[in-house]
């Protein structure tokens, strides 16, 4: 596109640095984290205020012109992918944190404060915010409500939509929606819950309201390392079972101990076949009767426990674990990063089948994952420059999200569908629960130009992925006889 | 209208297999789903509406209309619970009691702790109505525990959203727009939802103090690593409820500098409405959703929430700033100030549009 006059007429409503066209200018913008789906941006807008996201919004509306909005870029599925006919509408510039409520344990920002920064912010005053997703020192709060990010510790402390209590929302057809708010209800059709997660399809999020945690006042960290990669798996189960939330409950899988090892030096054991990390939080009396307990479920499944020696250690075996994702880089000069999600209990069983699925496709996977929620993020190593390899791995991802579902799991835990998912979304959903998204898309944005084409797949495309499509084990016409 | 009878044809039945449970008969429970979805089809073809009740305890919320009840007391039982997943997932017709009994066998609990006004109550009706209990602030909304849904939408469509795993971003979150929606937009056939462990120990502890002092103890509460799971004041005296483990329980103790016993079974009796503040106000009373550190005092109310939900006698005065008041009165939909945005109104008119077509579900009722 080249509509001279809804450039300029950008230009009139925005300051100068704020409207950004030509190759060179938007180039840093035509990817997300996921680095393989790329689009050049027409033109890259970053406004700073919410008046000026209006005006951007009622230029588009105007114009027929599609919006697509961005955080910091940080998204794992290409949600944020640009369109070469569209407008890239960037929040990094609205950054400000507005308000620090006390009394209320609430903070109300704008979209692009990063996520670590308003725990950095309310430390001072004892208080958290809790969802804490590995690239929280880069991504904005606007980006976690669009993705329901979640991170280490959301199996004690939940996910975005359990931690955020409060939006205002920019729709395109010019309204602005104040959802939630400082009270524990609100009257009316849960809105809020709907935003959650909603990868940028229903609205433009211009400020947050999240709930601040007092910080615990103790902490430790078990280390237990596995002979069997089955024993890790039933371990996770049985801690649960003993009564105990860990605060976070991470695991990793041989490759990943020894390219974490190699790398960080966290006193990981490599031989072993499985590492779990254990963290535990609470009362200084409530930490120690549950690592004493979690200890004696680690020894009885088989592990030796390392118990953290102090706050330093701690620090150190956490440290492997986060340099787990640039670890990879030693093993291959890519890697593609997965989000499946499954009960706790099959653990071991798509442990094993991906393993199988590694060997037929001749690639490499190492997994490191979230195993108190059973969020799996197996990472497919492969080389880009390699020809086909690319393409390969992406197979390979889509047989592994599919024994996710069939596991009774979903295809994305927490990086969210983009356009990376559209085609497993096919899988999980038939063709009337998709007809139901997409109708209830449009009660938010009845003219489709928020988002276009992402999260959601089209009949259409599923239907020309052909084949029979198996949903949840079921098939379309049970009573036929298939041969 | 008649609606179709269980020996009416199904059309999907067979669709899909819940692992079974216990000695339920999960092969009946499926035919009956498949008739309540026939029902809805029917009636959505002649564009009859429908209301739909479970065990219908919530007079509180006001009468169901309709031109036919569709009852979802047959659907009841659990269809899946492994207690190491932390998830439950049951029929909408399954009674809160013998969900909570069958958790409890496990030692575990709903963290939304919902009313069981009369002592009945179903699963369905606990996500439909959106009601939480004493232990809202602490352990979650009903919302918040749930993870996935089957509905039959206006259309007469059998739809799964969400599922039994703790995180799932792939579609939008419909789960979760199912709870407090009135039944509004589908009704709800199954849900699964998380459970927490059950502490091992808890204790209820009294402050005799005025409403002015209660405030202010709550909100410092607030901000310290406490395990308090819910707070109460009436009549100038504060009760709190601490649970955890034995050694923490002792250390909150010590930690609050409190001593007095409170009454253990307040709890479910502020949750059921069976509290004598209640009883003695068999007619109109008001909800006050206040926000978070809110510094609302009134010697009549019974707070809880610590601090955020209050109840008064009769209809209230204007809702406070940023404050939501929903006034109950027997025999009536209730009623809530301010009353929503038009902006915001328009997307959920559009939404009940999406999710019900022909306006079928609970006309009259607002989610």
């Amino acid at each position: 596109m080249s509509n001279p006059k809804v450039l300029a007429r950008l230009r009139a409503v925005l300051p100068a640095a704020s409207v950004l066209t030509g190759e060179h200018a938007v180039r840093p913008f035509e990817t997300d984290g996921l680095t393989a789906i790329r689009e050049t941006p027409w033109v890259v807008v970053l406004p700073e205020t919410v008046d000026q996201v209006r005006a951007v919004l009622a230029i588009c509306r105007e114009h027929r012109v599609a919006v697509v909005t961005r955080g910091a870029g940080t998204g794992l599925s290409g949600g944020a992918r640009p369109l070469k006919d569209g407008v890239l509408l960037t929040l990094t510039k609205m950054n400000r944190i507005k308000e620090v409520d006390l009394d209320a344990c609430t903070a109300t920002l704008e979209p692009g404060v990063t996520n670590l920064a308003i725990s950095e912010a309310v430390r001072e005053h004892g208080l958290y915010y809790a969802p804490d997703p590995s690239s929280q020192l880069a991504c904005s709060i606007g980006g976690n409500v669009a993705e329901n990010s979640g991170g280490v510790h959301c199996l004690k402390y939940g996910l975005t939509v359990h931690n955020v209590i409060g939006l205002k929302v920019e729709t395109f057809e010019g309204d602005e929606l104040v959802l939630g708010g400082k009270t524990l209800e609100s009257p009316g059709l849960d809105l809020l819950a709907i935003m959650m997660g909603s990868e940028g399809m229903l609205g433009v999020v211009t400020e947050v309201t999240v709930k601040l945690l007092p910080l615990p006042v103790a902490k430790t960290v078990l280390l237990g390392s596995f002979g069997f990669l089955e024993d890790a798996g039933r371990a996770v189960g049985a801690i649960i079972a003993e009564g105990i939330i860990p605060a976070g409950l991470e695991m990793m899988d041989n490759p990943s101990i020894r390219a974490a090892e190699d790398f960080a030096d966290a006193g990981y054991p490599r031989e072993a076949a499985a590492i779990l990390l254990c963290e535990l939080d609470g009362t200084a009396e409530e930490v120690a009767a549950d690592a004493r307990r979690v200890q004696a479920v680690l020894t009885s499944h088989g592990a030796d426990v390392r118990l953290a020696t102090d706050a330093a250690d701690q620090e150190r075996l956490w440290k492997g674990r986060k340099a787990a994702f640039p670890a990879m880089g030693r093993l291959a000069p890519d890697y593609y990063c997965m989000d499946g999600t499954i009960p706790r209990a099959k653990l071991a069983e798509v442990l094993n089948g991906i393993g199988e699925l590694s060997e037929e496709f001749g690639l490499r996977v190492a997994n490191v994952f979230h195993a108190g929620d059973g969020n799996l993020h197996p990472l497919i190593l492969f080389d880009a420059n390699l020809p086909g390899q690319l393409e390969r791995a992406e197979d390979l991802g889509d047989r592994i999200l599919r024994l996710c579902v069939d596991a009774g799991g979903t295809v994305t835990g927490e990086h969210g569908v983009g356009v990376e998912k559209l085609n497993t979304m096919c899988v999980q959903f038939n063709d009337e629960e998709l007809t139901q998204f997409h109708a209830l898309k449009g009660a938010f944005d009845p003219d489709g130009l928020m988002n276009p084409g992402k999260a959601i797949p089209t009949l259409a495309r599923c239907s020309e992925l052909g084949g029979m499509r198996v949903h949840q084990g079921r098939v379309p016409h049970p009573e036929l006889e298939r041969f | 209208m008649r609606l179709p009878t269980a020996d009416a044809p199904s059309r999907s039945a067979g669709r899909d297999k819940p692992v079974p449970y216990g000695h339920n008969p999960i092969g009946t429970l499926m035919h009956e789903a498949d008739r309540l979805q026939l029902a809805v089809a029917e009636c959505h073809r002649l564009s009859s509406s429908l209301a739909i009740v479970g065990h219908g305890s919530k007079a509180l919320l006001g009468p169901h209309k309709g031109e036919d009840t569709l009852s979802t007391q047959s659907l009841s039982g659990i269809i899946d619970y492994r207690p190491e997943e932390l998830v439950v997932t049951a029929w909408a017709g399954t009674s809160l009691g013998e969900l909570t009994e069958v958790l409890a066998d496990k030692s575990q609990i709903l963290p939304f702790d919902p009313p069981r006004f009369g002592g009945a109550g179903t699963l369905g009706g606990a996500l439909a109505s959106g009601l939480s209990g004493p232990s809202r602030p602490w352990r979650g909304s009903v919302r918040d525990a749930v993870l996935g849904v089957e509905i039959v939408n206006g259309r007469g469509q059998r739809l799964r959203f969400g599922g039994s795993v703790m995180k799932n971003v792939a579609g939008y979150d419909v789960s979760r727009l199912m709870v407090g929606a009135r039944g509004t937009l589908g009704v709800i056939l199954s849900a699964s939802v998380r459970v927490l462990p059950m502490p091992t120990t808890e204790t209820t502890l009294a402050v005799a103090c005025d409403a002015g002092e209660a405030g202010r103890l709550v909100r410092d509460w607030a901000r310290r690593p406490l395990p308090i799971t819910a707070t109460c004041y009436f009549a100038n005296t504060l009760q709190l409820r601490v649970s955890g483990s034995a050694a923490s329980v002792a250390s909150a103790r010590s930690a609050l500098g409190l001593r007095e016993p409170g009454d253990p079974y307040l709890w479910a009796a502020v949750r059921d409405h069976e509290h004598p503040f209640f009883a003695d106000s068999a007619g109109t009373i008001t909800r006050l959703s206040l926000p978070r550190g809110s510094r609302f005092e009134a010697e009549d109310a019974l707070v809880e929430w610590g601090g955020c939900q209050a109840w008064l006698r009769g209809r209230s005065i204007d809702p406070p700033q940023g404050a939501f008041a929903t006034t109950y009165t027997p025999g009536r939909q209730p009623s809530t100030r301010p009353l929503a945005r038009a902006a915001t109104a328009k997307v959920a008119a559009r939404l009940k549009d999406a999710f019900d077509p022909g306006g079928i579900f609970n006309p009259g009722a607002e989610g």
